[in-house]
Formats: structure tokens, sequence, C-alpha cells
């Protein structure tokens, strides 16, 4: 190993989602570090964006951001790496990212470089072909094995991929790297193994920088954090200037978004973090030791699966009686039963959402018989054909106005629309798949790629 | 008795993966940390009573003490962002945790 400790710049914990904030950036460019590299993906964005093939970012914030990375990263001569491409690592994102890549290096003149890609795409073919070989995809979080129903039901799944193709692509030559869906943590993970340093603090540094600044004090995201590495300890810093890595905000984040604090699965093993010790350096950086690393038996592979339900339409009704406040159950009854009587009971679904109610939170709320003293009503109707399901939104919707409740005084209207119309919403999408399946070689699923990017050295002089 | 929302920094809700939500309390200082780990008012059966869910479906409840934070996970009764769902993030489950009043010694 050539240097005794391995810095990465992390500047944001879902590029494209929301654009970095550059003051930090460049404060953290100005520190030469080793690596510059971002997670691009999120399954929190709900299941539509993987199912339609589309990103929920912006076009123009991922060209920012890549832009940002990409200059500096050739201008330090150090490694740019994007994990989970476009929001869900699909193969369009991915080779939306190659394109932006392509497209800001000839802008800029960039001298040339190597462009490592993979994909991260499951093809619904050899998964059936898998299960009908007698291969169980195991369910995750309680769900129940894959069953060829829900394989059907499913329109695009993505791998999660491991340290596995980063180093591979590493040891190609590869300057940049754009990655299809993957574990958060590996494009941290995968170099710092790949130079030599112990697998459990390399999981780690990955497991709390891949979200950039929401490891630090106070809140504030979109902000560049440090990661660096030695073969004893992860150091953490803060690179805004009213930013801190603190044990609170570090440990807090080794936390964040997963059901357990102590473990971190990924493909290849468990990062077990039950002895981690944290520890104030200085003011901006925080000292973490004690992670261990435990390989997995069986090499199994985490796959997100989304699958359409429908066509969607949204309604908005408004409701401010006392009395129809109180008995908005039966409102919604009565409209229910209306659809019910004109479209039959299935072949749709019909859901009401009561602001004011449980609208946030469903049956889980505490206080759903204190409603407040007016309600908003967000009906959504789902069909596989967009007349049906504008049908049943109007239908769920317009039928709470002529609800029939026997005390009622009010009897020109049971409720109120700011709109007297349904909205057409993006079609409605579902988890179909979140389950794991074997495989022999961590890289079997992730097609690798090696490009020329940039202007040769001659033609640049021309 | 005082209310968690006074005695906490930090109380919040996400996704963990797409079928859970988990539960971040999070405390300033160890002291208070630790009393309100002792006061028991915040335990798998006192999150189950209070969003009105069997104990079977909070998957994880640990103190945190490198944090100084108590944490739990509840599966979701559908996965994020399905039709029905009303919070694709998971982000404002947290709202009855404030109001707990936790007795202090």
């Amino acid at each position: 190993m050539s240097k005794r400790t391995l810095r990465f710049l992390c500047p944001n914990g879902h590029l494209g989602f929301a654009p970095i904030q550059t003051e930090s950036f460049y404060l953290g460019v100005a520190t030469n570090p080793d690596v510059i590299l971002a997670d691009s993906g999120s399954d929190d964005i709900g299941p539509g964006p993987l199912g339609a093939d589309t990103s929920t970012s912006p076009r123009a914030w991922q060209a920012h951001d890549l832009e940002h990375m990409l200059l500096a990263s050739r201008k330090l001569g150090v490694p740019m790496i994007i994990g989970s491409a476009g929001d869900t690592g699909t193969n369009s994102r991915v080779d939306l990212y190659v394109g932006m890549i392509r497209e800001i290096a000839a802008r800029h003149h960039l001298a040339s470089f190597k462009l490592g890609y993979f994909y991260s795409e499951v093809p619904k073919e050899s998964l059936r072909r898998n299960m009908e070989g007698g291969e169980t995809i195991e369910g995750l979080d309680g769900r129940p094995a894959l069953t060829p129903q829900e394989l059907e039901a499913t329109d695009r799944i993505v791998a999660m991929a491991g340290i596995h193709p980063y180093t591979e692509l590493l040891d190609r030559g590869a300057d940049v790297i754009i990655g299809g869906r993957g574990s958060d943590c590996v494009i941290f993970a995968g170099p710092a193994i790949r130079a030599g340093y112990p697998e459990a603090l390399s999981y780690y540094l990955g497991k709390v920088l891949e979200c950039a600044s929401f490891n630090a004090e106070p809140y504030a995201g979109k902000e560049t954090v440090i990661g660096e590495i030695s073969m004893e300890d992860v150091q953490l810093t803060a690179m805004h200037p009213a930013q801190r890595c603190t044990v609170a905000s570090v440990a807090g984040h080794a936390m964040y978004e997963r059901s357990n604090p102590f473990f971190e699965y990924v493909l290849g093993g468990m990062l077990d973090m039950r002895q981690c010790r944290y520890e104030q350096v200085d003011e901006k950086t925080t000292r973490v030791t004690g992670p261990v690393f435990v390989p997995a038996r069986d090499l199994r592979v985490k796959l997100e699966g989304a699958g359409k339900v429908g066509e969607r339409y949204v309604g908005i009704a408004g409701v401010r009686d006392p009395y129809t406040v109180a008995n908005i159950d039966r409102v919604i009854g009565w409209a229910r039963q209306q659809v019910r009587a004109r479209l039959g009971d299935s072949g749709y679904e019909l859901y009401y959402h009561v602001y004011g109610k449980n609208g946030v939170m469903g049956d889980l709320e505490p206080l759903k018989d204190a409603p407040g003293h007016e309600l908003g009503i967000v009906v959504y109707g789902i069909a596989p054909e967009a007349a049906l399901a504008e049908e049943v939104c109007m239908m769920g919707t317009r039928q709470m106005f002529y609800a029939r409740l026997p005390e009622v005084k009010g009897t020109a209207g049971g409720v109120a629309f700011p709109l007297d119309e349904v909205m057409r919403a993006s079609p409605a999408y579902r988890w179909t798949v979140n389950h794991t399946m074997r495989v022999r070689d961590p890289l079997e699923l992730f097609p690798l790629h090696l490009v020329d990017v940039g202007m040769p050295a001659a033609a640049r002089r021309g | 008795m005082a209310k968690l929302s006074t005695l906490a920094k930090t109380v919040r809700s996400k996704n963990a993966g797409v079928d859970k939500i988990t539960f971040d309390v999070i405390f300033r200082d160890r002291e208070t940390y630790e009393r309100v780990k002792q006061s028991g008012a915040i335990t798998r059966a006192s999150v189950a009573r209070l969003y009105r869910i069997p104990e079977t479906r909070i998957s994880d409840f640990v103190a945190f003490d490198p944090a100084c934070a108590i944490k739990f996970t509840i599966y979701r009764d559908r996965p994020s962002g399905s039709p029905g769902d009303t919070d694709i993030f998971g982000a404002q489950q947290y709202a009855p945790l404030l109001d707990i009043e936790v007795p202090l010694k």
C-alpha cells in the first residue's frame, strides 16, 4: 500500500434528488481526496420509478452533480464512482449517466479517461428458469418466497451489487465508474478493500459516509463530508464550515433508515457494528474503531422488483359541517357503495385518505377518533384501463356530495370540491420483489463494460 | 413526569427498506437517555399499545448506547408507495411518540 490512509470525498447521499451544495464540495476537493464518490439510488422513492423505468430526480440536477464531480476528479486525477445510477440503477439509468459523462467530457474537452460501467437488471426469464430449476427466491422482511404469480406481476427487477463490479472495473483501469443498482456502502468499500484496508473498516466507512452530511450536525443535506480510512480506524470530517461530525451524529447515522443499528447486510457478508467505539478527535472529526465483518457462507444477492397495478386518478374533497365530519366513514361508505353498484366489487381499487382524521397515519393513528374541524379527503381510483380508473375516482369523489346522512342540516351538497374534476396521476406500482437469490459468482448478474471517453492528447493539442 | 418531546433531541421515523418503518428517539446527553431507558415508558409493549399494533409487528427494539438512542422498527401494513400507502418515506409516523409521558424519579 502506497499511502497510510485513503481519503474519500462524498458530497451527496442521493445524487440527483437535490443538487449538491458546492461550497463545502470545493473545500473538500481542496484537501486532495483520493476518491470522489456518491450513491445515486434509493428505494425510498417508492416502486414507481423502478416499475416505469424513470428517474424521480430531474435530469438537470443529475447533470449538475456529475459535472462538478467529474471535473474535480479529472483535475485531481483520482477515481470518481457513482452507485445506483438515476435513482433505480436500471440499465436505462446507467446509460443515461454514461451519456451525461460523455457529454460533459466533450463539452469541457477533457483528456481521455477510462469509463467503466455495469448493469444490474435481472431478466424475469432468468429468474423464472432459476425457480423452475428448484431455486427458492427467499423473501426478506417477513415476505414469503417469490411465487410465479408475483414474478409474472413484476415489470422490472434489479439486483443489489456488492463491491465486486467496482473492484473489478478498478482493476481493469477505470477512472470513472457508473454503477447499476448496488448496496450504498459498496462504492466506498470496494476501493478501500482493493487498496488493502480491512473489510470491516471498509464497509463501515461506506455505511456512515453514504449519506454525506447526514452524519454531521447541525442537520443539513447535500454537504460534503470526508471519510478517511487507515488500517486501524475510520475518521469522518465535515467540510461545511458550520457542520461537525460528532460522536452523536456519526453513531446516530449508523442507525439511520435501518431496522437495526448493529447489522448491515451486503452481498458476501454482514457488518457487525455491536462493538463499534466512537471518539471525538477534534471539533469536526469523529473516529470509529471496532466493526467486525462476517463473511457469508452462501452468496445471496438482494433483488428489488416493482410491478404495475394500474392507471391512477386522484380526486379531492373537503368537509366543514361538524355532523358530516363526525360521520365521515358513513359518507365514504355511501360513495363506495355507489361505485360497487355501478362497477361491481372487483377490477379496480378505490382508496380514501382523510386528512384531519388519519390521512397521514391510517390505522396507526391514535387520534383518529378526534378529527379536526375540517377534513380534506384525497380519493384514488386505480384500474387497468385509464377510462375505468377515471370513472372509479370520479364516482368515488362525486358521490360523497350525495351522501345520505339522516340528520344533516345541509342538503345542497355533502362535501366541498376545490376542483370539480379528477386528475390523472402517474400509474400505480407496488413492490413485488424484496427477496434474495443464491448466486455462485458475485459478478454473474452484473455485466461489466469499459470504454474510452474524452479526447486523446494529440487531438487536444490540435 | 415529562413529555418525551421535551427530553429527546431527535424523534424521527423513516423507511427501513420497502416493508418496514423505523423509529429513532435520540437524546442529547447520556444521563437523560439512561433515565428514560430506566423509566420503562418506552418499551416494545408501550409502543405497541400506542400504535395499537400487536407486538409481533415490531421487528426490532433496541437501546443503542453509542448514539444515546432508543430505536424500534415495525412492519408496514403495505409496502411503501403501494396503492393506499399514505407515507412513501415513512417520515411522519413518529408524532404520537412526542406525547409519551415519562415518569422521572
